[in-house]
């Protein structure tokens, strides 16, 4: 779309570049929501409020980065109305936000020093899962947790970013990406233990 | 292990902030150096980072035929 004011060629732009990112916008509002319903109305919200706002992108080149945060912006919006209306305010985060507490390392767990020369088991490990594993391993997440997770590690998001989109403190930011990570990464242990990919007591 | 003039918990306490690009450009330096001479860490790095992709490769899914059908009407109603 450069820089066009002919509304024909605005929308074969957009409807090119909707089509060719349709599959991420989906999956990724599936790891937001969880709820494929869910999702699929995040991504035609999403999409309604793009061409909306068509004109106040500047540049083109930025469409993909500009059509993601819409996306967020659209589950965030949806996600607080609903968490109103169930009044569900789940306290999740720690009072002082520490983002210094133990962490569970799914690399501790398998991580084998003498064999550092000949190999790195840990490696393999995390071949083994399966894409369905990990997926579950986030829908596992309470929401919070998962949500700053999906926006960080999926999508490359800054804490500053995050804290803005949530309108949460960056200390916040921080604990939660931990505890999520954390859980994320015990989900996994256990999952990888209980199909096998690693023997019980050890690696 | 010791290598460059930061300790190896000081670089785990930081992985992540370092991976997430969260860490100042002094720190980000320091810990590269220490990378490049301490095994253990860069292991540790290499395994977080693989994971991260593995996480990723989560948005990598089919979008439903319903969902393409209702964009395609959606886009010809705008």
């Amino acid at each position: 779309m450069p820089k066009v004011t002919d509304r024909q060629a605005q929308r074969r732009f957009f409807e090119t570049e909707i089509h060719r990112l349709t599959d991420r916008l989906y999956a990724t509002a599936l790891r937001l929501t969880r709820s494929p319903d869910d999702a699929e109305d995040v991504v035609a919200e999403a999409v309604s409020r793009a061409w909306c706002r068509l004109d106040e992108l500047r540049d083109p080149d930025r469409f993909e980065a500009w059509l993601f945060r819409i996306l967020n912006n659209t589950f965030v919006s949806q996600w607080r109305k609903r968490r109103c209306r169930q009044d569900l305010e789940t306290e999740l985060d720690p009072e002082n936000g520490s983002s210094d507490e133990l962490q569970f390392s799914l690399f501790q767990q398998l991580h084998q020093p003498f064999l550092l020369w000949w190999g790195a088991p840990e490696q393999e490990v995390v071949e083994e899962f399966l894409r369905e594993d990990i997926q579950r391993a986030i829908d596992h997440l309470p929401d919070e947790y998962r949500v700053t997770l999906v926006l960080v590690e999926l999508q490359g998001y800054r804490y500053r970013e995050v804290s803005e989109l949530l309108d949460i403190p960056l200390g916040t930011v921080r604990s939660r990406l931990n505890r999520a990570r954390s859980l994320l990464q015990k989900e996994l242990w256990e999952l990888a233990r209980d199909a096998g990919i690693v023997k019980r007591g050890g690696s | 292990m010791n290598a460059g003039d930061i300790r190896c918990e000081e670089v785990i306490k930081q992985l992540f902030r370092y991976l997430d690009r969260e860490v100042d450009e002094a720190t980000d330096e320091r810990i590269r150096e220490h990378m490049a001479h301490c095994r253990d860490c860069f292991s540790r790095a290499e395994f977080e980072r693989r994971l991260r992709e593995r996480l990723r490769e989560t948005t990598h899914e089919k979008a439903p035929q319903r969902l393409q059908r209702r964009l395609e009407r959606l886009m010809k109603s705008f």
